[in-house]
């Protein structure tokens, strides 16, 4: 599976497109991670255990999007854009969403 | 006696904010330097790339908090208006730091270029307390580019 955020696959030429496919996640934080982190957040500086959150969180995403498109038929995904929100407090969204295409 | 108690815990969040901060400035910039050589651009979009020879979707992601002292000042600035310098520079710091963290991952796949460089960039809550603002997750995506250079 090809994945760009630009509206080609270097090297390679479209032949068919199928249309947008998506992928979300919501992830809340752990409650022991959010004490240490609500700790660490009095001084400031980086969250560590937010960051591994918000990664396992978007892989997740592209993981999803990866599976709708396959399910499409399709081998690569152009134009690839992320889109994060706050749902509520604690828990955030990334939302991946991209053209799903057949490359050669 | 509360108010003993506010003022010491500000004095110790001003002071271990500042370091934390001038050490990650301090960081950002040698990492900056040491990555001058790598291009890197907003743009290129509908450009057909037909020297690269593979490409992939490349990440870079932050959370970043402020320390209280400085969300204490942005409470006072809030009631004036104006400029909110010292949030200014959190979000300063964060993007720069996902910047950072996206050519890293750029270098150790041995990638020439990155092009159409996103950056997203949103806020989140970490508990219920009213003053709880001041942490930012930043996420800066773009696709990575190897160009063969021997032909």
């Amino acid at each position: 599976m090809y994945l760009s955020n630009i509206e080609s696959v270097p090297g390679k030429t479209v032949v068919e497109f199928y249309g947008v496919a998506q992928g979300s996640s919501v992830r809340a934080k752990h409650l022991g991670k959010d004490f240490l982190a609500g700790l660490k957040n009095l001084f400031g500086g980086e969250l560590k255990a937010y960051t591994e959150l918000l990664n396992e969180s978007r892989e997740e995403a592209v993981e999803r999007l990866i599976k709708q498109a396959e399910s499409m038929g399709a081998n690569a995904i152009v134009n690839v854009r992320f889109s994060t929100s706050t749902i509520t407090v604690g828990a955030s969204e990334i939302f991946a969403y991209g053209t799903a295409v057949k490359v050669q | 006696m509360n108010l003993i108690i506010l003022i010491i815990f500000l004095t110790i969040a001003f002071f271990y904010g500042r370091d934390i901060e001038e050490k990650h400035l301090k960081d950002l910039r040698v990492r900056e330097n040491s990555m001058k050589h790598l291009p890197w651009s907003s743009m290129g979009k509908k450009k057909v790339y037909i020297e690269a020879t593979e490409s992939e979707l490349l990440f870079g992601s932050v959370v970043i908090a402020q320390d209280k002292f400085k969300s204490f000042v942005a409470a006072f600035i809030n009631i004036l208006g104006g400029r909110v310098t010292v949030y200014e520079s959190l979000l300063d710091r964060g993007r720069r730091e996902a910047i950072c963290r996206l050519k890293e991952k750029a270098l150790s796949h041995k990638f020439d270029e990155i092009v159409n460089v996103r950056l997203q960039t949103s806020t989140i809550g970490i508990n219920k307390s009213k003053n709880a603002g001041g942490v930012i997750e930043v996420i800066a995506y773009g696709t990575g580019l190897k160009t063969q250079s021997e032909i």
